[in-house]
């Protein structure tokens, strides 16, 4: 039997961190919903499973989507997560195929060089050496990024980096211990008894020139023991958490588990998911344009996970989603920062008695312009001549008056309040007996899509102007113009509307196409979700986004959302800003 | 020893007549091809309604000077301080003037009532500014662009003025007074016309203006209504509905209108804007440029030898702006006195 005694740490840490996880994990899915356990029962023997493993593989492995941010940053993670992850696959067969045998110690293929007697050879025992050592080398080439981004973040291309606890500092710098650890170990071994490859051979015989091996080779062994055995204790305390939690994490989303209106334990579950790598700092324009660095996703799952005062961050947070659409973990930010707000408001359905239903005749097509519509007349101008253009025949239902979506009692945690809200006008809506529900307002779009289950379809003006020009009944001629495209948050990262208003642009004018398009839009700085940040702040984001898209010099900037196009019309002088509406009723 | 003025509104004009008086040679460009700035586009002063083109023609018969240059139709294109502490301004006629001292009398720009899109000017049919309406009044014709005389007309103030939905959270000061003016000179032309003015509160700062407000409710029969407007629409046949919430009664109100006056206030121009960055000057946070003391220096600038009067530092009404005007000439005579005697 191989044993020795500096495996010992390694063992009971591992031990102690497996029980711990278990328990944790059981105690969080206990209290999932009976409908939740039951997807999760579902899901477990289907497709989605397999899903689930590719995403594992493609998101805490490989890291793909940290790439896109930048492509050293991508390498650095990658190096730790795959390079670790095959370290110990190929270790392990490597050790079974030594021992011809599956059921050996876990720490036998981890101290493996230790125990193998390096004259014995076996079936590609020269190939696993070399193996070994090149996927040692990535994972120090990660670390070796890693100790440059510490020095500068710039290297990695985060302009801002995440501040960090001291204990999460102390076991940072023990998972970097642990591969250089393993290096000196294995040289050490090497160099007095052989084995090895490229790397630690080398070393090894370069080492015993001037160092003591036989009295450094045993102690560097207990070193890397106690530093494995060491970070798997400390890991449960720090972020670290995110490692075995994020894989939790995928599977569940994978299965249909969703983030609801409340804080829940798969909302726990993604806190912990959270690898603090601080991607979405610089996505923030609260930090970009306002320089504050302590609302960002990352500051506010850190606080809730270690049980600091959140209420500000609660609240001061955009929710234009940009965070989210590069989050590596995929965490569902802006339902998380929701599930947070305090529902205070209450308000019965006899609030709203003086609103009165105002006749309208029934047709197969109803437009609802929304209160923001309302706010952009020309915006209603405009598609009044598009449905005449088309020959649509059509009921305007709030032309005379309407009654709020919800979004905004929703967007401030009131969801009570905004149920009443959305009943009251689901009555209205549905009294109408239309097909097609087209909304000029992407607020109002994404609310009756996620909040109401109309028995109608609804569709964004943008989409049905989309439609309209695909079906020949709107036949725009190009223009000239040069245009660049704001997508609203609401429209494109909230209901993933990116190609309708592409389409539409392409045919009627110049396009623009800039690094700020589709899930990289700009928040415009009119968000109903923030009621912290004061209007001069609002201001200088809407500012700095308006510079940001007139940089690229277009004609006209374009957006297809009543708020957005309010906002940016705060700044004189600016370029025109017009709706998409405006624009396709101006070349038809 | 030279003053060049920068702007030729009645601020300008005041001010380089006073400095002409006082000996002093004074430039005074101005872009336009006369004086008076927005002056000329007003027909009636309040509170006393005197003619705005008699103080105009007041203002241009004080610069026949031999003491003023004008240039007309000119602007100035790069302003700078000397080493030796003279300024020189080049002009887009590529002339070069020099000077001791600077006086910024760069006026305001008219809020672009545009931006205000749910009033729906530019949209709708029957919605003006208050500076069409002068323009309307000074050609003595009240009409519906269908040639129809309005039945009910609805003054609307605080556009662009205390919002800071549209970023800008100063009071334009005379938008108020204007209105009153405005609907009683309306009442006189339409006697059976219902008129309205939607106010957030009435400022009438100046004398005799709470009295022209008195006499407006009591004797020209208009009424005031307290709430700002939400938002407008157009009716089939061209009519408003204006949705408005009378705060006073804590009732939302909805009613038709012929006509809808917009009172647009007042923006720091491009002028002010570019002599900022230009002489890098103190800004105040809506744009317009910050005197030196609130007190004490209203007609003095962060940089020694700038001057500043009338509009350019906050919006003011013609009294106070003539009256700050010959304030400024007034410090600049001083201070050339003070670096004349020091050389």
């Amino acid at each position: 039997m191989y044993y020795d005694h500096f495996v010992l740490p390694f063992t009971i840490g591992l031990n102690v961190l497996i029980i711990f996880l278990i328990v944790k994990y059981i105690r969080w899915i206990r209290t999932f919903s009976r409908q939740e356990k039951k997807l999760i029962l579902k899901g477990m023997f289907s497709v989605k499973t397999l899903k689930a493993i590719k995403e594992t593989f493609l998101e805490s492995l490989v890291h793909h989507k940290i790439f896109r941010t930048n492509p050293f940053l991508g390498y650095m993670h990658m190096c730790f997560a795959l390079g670790w992850f095959l370290l110990i696959v190929m270790g392990k067969t490597e050790s079974m195929v030594y021992h011809t045998s599956a059921l050996n110690p876990p720490y036998f293929a981890i101290f493996f060089r230790y125990f193998h007697p390096a004259n014995e050879t076996f079936p590609y025992s020269n190939v696993f050496a070399f193996i070994m050592d090149l996927i040692l080398l990535f994972i120090l080439s990660g670390l070796f990024l890693a100790l440059a981004k510490r020095i500068s973040s710039r290297i990695v291309g985060l302009k801002k980096a995440t501040r960090h606890r001291p204990l999460d500092l102390l076991i940072l710098t023990v998972l970097w211990l642990i591969f250089p650890l393993r290096f000196l170990a294995e040289s050490f071994t090497s160099g007095l008894r052989g084995g090895g490859s490229f790397l630690t051979h080398t070393a090894g015989d370069a080492f015993s020139t001037f160092l003591p091996l036989d009295a450094l080779a045993y102690p560097a062994w207990w070193a890397y023991s106690s530093a494995l055995g060491l970070f798997f204790l400390l890991l449960p305390f720090s972020r670290y958490m995110h490692i075995p939690t994020e894989i939790v994490y995928i599977f569940l989303k994978n299965w249909g588990i969703r983030q609801g209106k409340t804080f829940n334990a798969f909302s726990e579950i993604q806190v912990y998911s959270c690898s603090r790598c601080g991607i979405c700092i610089d996505r923030c324009q609260l930090n970009t344009s306002l320089g504050l660095n302590d609302t960002q996703a990352v500051y506010f799952l850190k606080k809730i996970r270690h049980g600091r005062d959140y209420s500000v961050q609660q609240e001061n947070c955009l929710m234009c989603g940009r965070c989210e659409a590069s989050c590596p973990v995929d965490l569902r930010h802006n339902a998380l920062r929701l599930s947070k707000r305090p529902d205070l408001i209450r308000i019965t359905k006899d609030t709203y008695n003086y609103v009165k239903q105002l006749p309208f005749t029934p047709a197969k097509v109803a437009y609802f312009a929304g209160c923001m519509g309302h706010l952009t007349p020309g915006v209603i101008r405009a598609m009044r001549l598009l449905f005449q253009k088309a020959g649509v025949s059509y009921t305007f239902i709030d032309e005379n008056g309407g009654v709020c979506c919800g979004r905004p009692m929703l967007l401030s945690g009131n969801q009570n309040a905004a149920s009443v809200i959305v009943e009251k006008n689901k009555a209205i809506l549905q009294a109408s007996k239309a097909e097609i529900l087209v909304t000029s307002c992407p607020i109002c779009y994404k609310t009756f899509k996620e909040e109401y289950g109309l028995q109608m379809q609804v569709m964004h003006h943008t989409e049905y102007i989309d439609y309209l020009i695909q079906q020949h009944y709107l036949i725009p001629r190009p223009s000239e113009w040069r245009t660049v495209f704001h997508n609203p948050c609401e429209l494109g990262r909230g209901s993933k509307v990116y190609a309708a208003p592409n389409r539409i642009l392409q045919a009627v004018s110049q396009k623009i196409n800039t690094p700020y398009d589709d899930e990289n839009s700009l928040c415009c700085g009119g968000s109903l979700a923030n009621t912290y940040i004061s209007g001069a702040q609002r201001h200088r984001i809407s500012t700095d986004a308006l510079r940001i898209y007139t940089s690229y010099q277009p004609d006209v900037l374009v957006t297809a959302c009543p708020l957005c196009k309010k906002t940016f019309a705060k700044k004189p002088d600016a370029i025109p800003v017009k709706d998409i509406a405006e624009i396709v009723a101006e070349t038809c | 020893m030279k003053v060049i003025i920068i702007g030729g509104g009645p601020a300008g004009c005041e001010a380089a007549y006073r400095l002409a008086n006082e000996g002093i040679q004074v430039d005074l460009i101005e872009k336009e091809s006369t004086t008076g700035g927005h002056l000329n586009n007003w027909y009636q002063l309040f509170p006393d309604r005197k003619s705005a083109q008699e103080i105009g023609q007041l203002l241009r018969a004080n610069l026949e000077h031999p003491n003023i240059r004008l240039h007309l139709n000119t602007e100035a294109r790069n302003l700078q301080k000397t080493a030796a502490g003279r300024f020189s301004v080049l002009l887009s006629d590529q002339g070069l003037l020099e000077g001791d001292a600077l006086l910024l009398t760069t006026g305001f720009k008219l809020f672009e009532a545009q931006r205000k899109e749910e009033y729906g000017y530019g949209i709708y049919n029957h919605v003006i500014t208050s500076v069409e309406l002068e323009n309307l009044f000074s050609n003595h014709l009240l009409q519906l662009p269908e040639g129809k005389n309005p039945k009910r007309i609805g003054f609307i103030h605080c556009v662009g003025s205390r919002d800071e939905k549209i970023g800008n959270c100063h009071c334009s000061k005379l938008c108020c007074i204007t209105a009153v003016k405005q609907a009683i000179e309306v009442r006189e032309m339409l006697p059976e016309a219902e008129i309205f003015c939607f106010y957030m509160d009435m400022r009438m700062f100046g004398p005799g203006y709470e009295e022209m407000y008195r006499e407006a409710q009591e004797k020209y029969n208009i009424k005031f209504v307290r709430g700002r407007l939400s938002e407008a629409s157009e009716t089939l046949d061209k009519q408003l509905v204006i949705k408005v919430e009378d705060t006073l009664i804590g009732k939302p109100l909805k009613m038709t209108l012929d006509l809808m006056v917009l009172m647009i206030g007042m923006e720091a121009s491009e002028g002010s804007r570019e002599a900022v960055r230009q002489l890098s000057l103190n800004q105040s946070p809506n744009g317009f440029i910050q005197s030196a003391d609130p007190h004490y220096g209203t007609n003095r600038s962060n940089q020694k030898g700038i001057f500043l009067a009338g509009c350019s530092t906050a919006p003011m009404n013609l009294t106070d702006t003539l009256t700050d005007a010959r304030s400024a000439a007034c410090e600049i005579a001083a201070y050339l006195k003070q670096i004349s005697s020091s050389k």
